[in-house]
């Protein structure tokens, strides 16, 4: 016993009073990307398009467009582009409320990067504001390779404390307001996410989480109809995107915060 | 018979009818050789199978290749360890292996083709039953209570006992092989990196072993030591992530919250190195993408050396506390011949004792590493493989340590990526065996006449492992389930690809 208490108090308090403190992250991460808005008409090489793994960079008449549902955040077309018109920023904060506002196309705000409450990008597709005080969620892995899940899972601990948000982890989604999905969703378990998703009581929300949950990601191309949530759950039913591969944990926190509209409790 | 650095021309493998294929391969697993991956292919004469077989003692592999028949003669009632590879074989070629115990499909996917018209809902098939009047069945799954991943559990008990488990995968299925055929060339790494996602460094070493022994492009020392960090690293998030979780259902609730916390800990010291917590956007082809410098290495240092205190000090009171112990001892048995037979492998594999790891039977490259060591404590329990993992801890975090400290104090000396040439020889086979966390991880790779993919085959260690997990289960109770299970922690995906 005494040991344990030993232990405890060597071990610390570690919880991050988040969004109010920004938590270090390496140097290393590929955040929100940076698009410098200008005609690429001038360049022959198209070498970001090339180098792109995903497809996920269009050439516009206003310069090139990122597709963050589509990024890896893999840095390639970064490096590729002769005249260093993307670039990734160093934040974490990318989760959005459309599909459209994931498509990046010009440069990141000025303030980035800084502590306290930031907005999701883009339009809420409906009012959250009921999930403000608790919110319970079924999380469903539907193809995941476990990137996500265990980035989903790691919120539970003593850094982030998901519970003293007021969201849980339910373990039926009859107790759910609402459904977590990550993976592409691949045939084999198109039914378990649409029984799933049917269980969960209205009003209820939806949010994909990664890559592959948002478009299918690396999975994509292949014969088993990997195309990620909005493939198999009615237009329009995802309320929170959050992007990556996968994402940050911090992104993912960020991402369900948005969700449960408890941003505007914390202002 | 070739050493398993070497290629290999696959069309001067003889074209074997599959009897002899059949009685060659049983004759080499009963002289202690292992079936590391065994599958079929579209060959240029039609379609083929292809046995890899594996002698650790010698650091020999051996290919054999049949053309592939309708039907022929099982060889699991002789050579256990291939029950799964020929349930595999028959789902997507349609082969009958007469006599087979157990055929059924393995992840309810259309044939390799795509040509099956009538495809079986997932998990859809006949269980293992027994009848009984107090006999009853507990089915669990496919999505689960926690953050996990599906898949299908159904228990045989009588009472609270277990008599026998059949674990019914499947539904995390992919298409990955396929994929990695049919993508674009740049799309393949990242597949890789997707097939267990808290495996990407161990499944991304292998596919760029298979490509640098094809191109015959041996990676820098600098670039081995960086990937063997990388590896380690993601062995010690792993690891003390279960035993966290061993200790949250144990019900000591200490070890299990600071596990979570560390585990985080150590994935951020890996996304120092690429930005990625789970190893994504490291290696490539020829080396890894990126270098660590003198000042970078000194701060990973002395973070691997706090994160590993604060991991040993955890794992500490959780293995000094009796009531701990008293769950975890005689807890989910697997015996040594068991574990054999079956041909499991790594971790769990050494925690029944037997005695395999490819970071010693089929080291990537020849750099010493005096901080790991073969770790086999042999009980086979629950307990074992808490040890296994808790001994392994302390190796990889001196080993991680000490090669940092190497590649700080000779930082800029070489390049840690080379240039690799852009088409593949034409025609040959290469081998990549890598002791990921779980353990052993195959990739076999085959160039056709244009240097593009004739076949490429992924074996993880979960493929072998989840047997071992329910004969584990076999005379304990339901109760055991979740325990036994972290003990284990396999993965779903990498299974099901």
């Amino acid at each position: 016993m005494f040991d344990i208490i030993k232990e405890r108090i060597h071990q610390g308090y570690r919880t991050l009073d988040y969004p109010f403190k920004m938590p270090v992250i390496t140097p290393r991460f590929a955040g929100l990307p940076s698009v410098t808005p200008t005609s690429c008409a001038g360049c022959e090489s198209k070498a970001c398009l090339k180098a792109c793994p995903m497809g996920a960079l269009n050439i516009a008449e206003t310069g090139p467009e990122l597709d963050m549902g589509r990024c890896l955040f893999c840095r390639a077309c970064e490096n590729a582009c002769p005249e260093k018109k993307i670039a990734f920023t160093h934040e974490h904060r990318i989760a959005a409320y459309s599909r459209e506002a994931l498509i990046v196309r010009g440069p990141a705000p000025a303030d980035i990067c800084q502590p306290g409450v930031r907005p999701a990008l883009g339009q809420q597709k409906r009012d959250l504001s009921l999930f403000a005080r608790s919110l319970k969620l079924r999380e469903v892995s539907a193809g995941g390779c476990m990137g996500c899940e265990a980035d989903v899972n790691v919120l539970g601990t003593l850094i982030y404390d998901l519970g003293r948000f007021g969201i849980e982890y339910a373990s039926s989604p009859r107790h759910a307001d609402g459904i977590l999905v990550t993976g592409p969703v691949d045939e084999n378990m198109r039914k378990a996410l649409l029984d799933t998703w049917e269980a969960t009581p209205e009003p209820k929300i939806v949010i994909a989480v990664g890559v592959c949950a948002i478009s299918g990601g690396t999975f994509s191309c292949g014969r088993e109809n990997c195309l990620g949530v909005e493939d198999v759950l009615p237009k329009g039913s995802v309320d929170v995107y959050v992007p990556g591969c996968p994402p940050n944990p911090w992104s993912i926190l960020d991402g369900i915060l948005s969700a449960a509209w408890k941003k505007k409790r914390m202002k | 018979m070739f050493h398993y650095k070497e290629t290999i021309e696959y069309k001067a493998l003889p074209l074997l009818p599959m009897e002899e294929l059949t009685v060659t391969v049983v004759d080499h697993c009963r002289r202690g050789w292992r079936m590391m991956a065994f599958f079929g292919l579209n060959g240029e004469s039609g379609r083929e199978v292809l046995c890899i077989l594996g002698h650790a003692a010698d650091q020999m592999l051996e290919a054999f290749r049949a053309s592939m028949p309708k039907r022929y003669q099982s060889m699991t009632p002789s050579c256990p360890q291939a029950h799964l590879f020929e349930r595999e074989l028959a789902e997507m070629w349609g082969v009958v292996p007469e006599g087979h115990p157990w055929l059924k499909p393995v992840r309810f996917c259309p044939a390799f083709d795509g040509k099956r018209d009538s495809r079986p809902g997932p998990a859809q098939a006949d269980y293992y039953r027994i009848e009984g009047e107090e006999v009853h069945e507990v089915a669990v799954g496919p999505v689960h209570a926690g953050v996990i991943e599906p898949g299908h559990f159904r228990f045989q008990c009588y009472g609270e006992n277990v008599m026998h488990l059949e674990i019914q995968l499947g539904f995390q299925h992919r298409d990955v092989e396929h994929l990695i055929l049919k993508s674009p060339a740049k799309l393949v790494l990242p597949i890789m990196e997707n097939i267990a996602g808290d495996t990407a460094i161990g499944h991304s070493t292998a596919y760029c072993t298979v490509v640098e022994r094809l191109a015959g492009v041996e990676p820098t020392d600098r670039a081995h030591i960086l990937r063997r960090v990388a590896l380690e690293l993601e062995r010690l998030a792993n690891h003390t992530r279960d035993l966290g979780a061993i200790g949250g259902d144990t019900g000591f609730l200490p070890t299990s919250s600071w596990n979570g916390r560390i585990t985080g800990d150590w994935l951020n010291i890996t996304s120092e190195l690429c930005g990625s917590r789970m190893g994504r956007n490291l290696l490539c082809p020829g080396g890894v993408k990126w270098d660590v410098d003198s000042e970078l290495a000194k701060a990973l240092v002395k973070r691997v050396q706090s994160s590993y205190r604060d991991t040993r000090g955890s794992v500490d009171v959780m293995l000094e506390t009796p009531s701990v112990l008293a769950r975890l001892e005689g807890t989910g048995k697997v015996s040594r011949q068991a574990a054999a037979d079956l041909g499991l492998v790594g971790m769990a594999a050494r925690a029944s004792g037997v005695a395999m790891d490819c970071r010693f039977d089929w080291p990537l490259c020849g750099i010493a590493n005096p901080a790991l060591t073969k770790r086999v404590p042999g009980a086979g329990d629950v307990m074992a493989r808490t040890l296994v993992r808790s001994q392994e801890v302390d190796d990889s975090a001196a080993s991680a340590a000490a090669d940092l400290e190497f590649l700080g104090k000779t930082s800029g000396s070489e390049p840690v990526r080379l240039p690799m040439p852009e088409k593949l020889p034409a025609g040959r086979l290469a081998v990549a065996l890598v002791e990921g966390w779980r353990g052993e991880i195959c990739h076999v790779g085959i160039t056709d006449d244009e240097g593009g993919w004739l076949s490429y085959k992924v074996v993880d260690p979960s493929f072998h492992n989840w047997t071992g997990l329910a004969m584990a289960l076999r005379g304990e109770q339901i109760s055991d389930f979740p325990l036994c299970n972290k003990s284990f922690n396999l993965s779903y995906c990498g299974h099901d690809l």
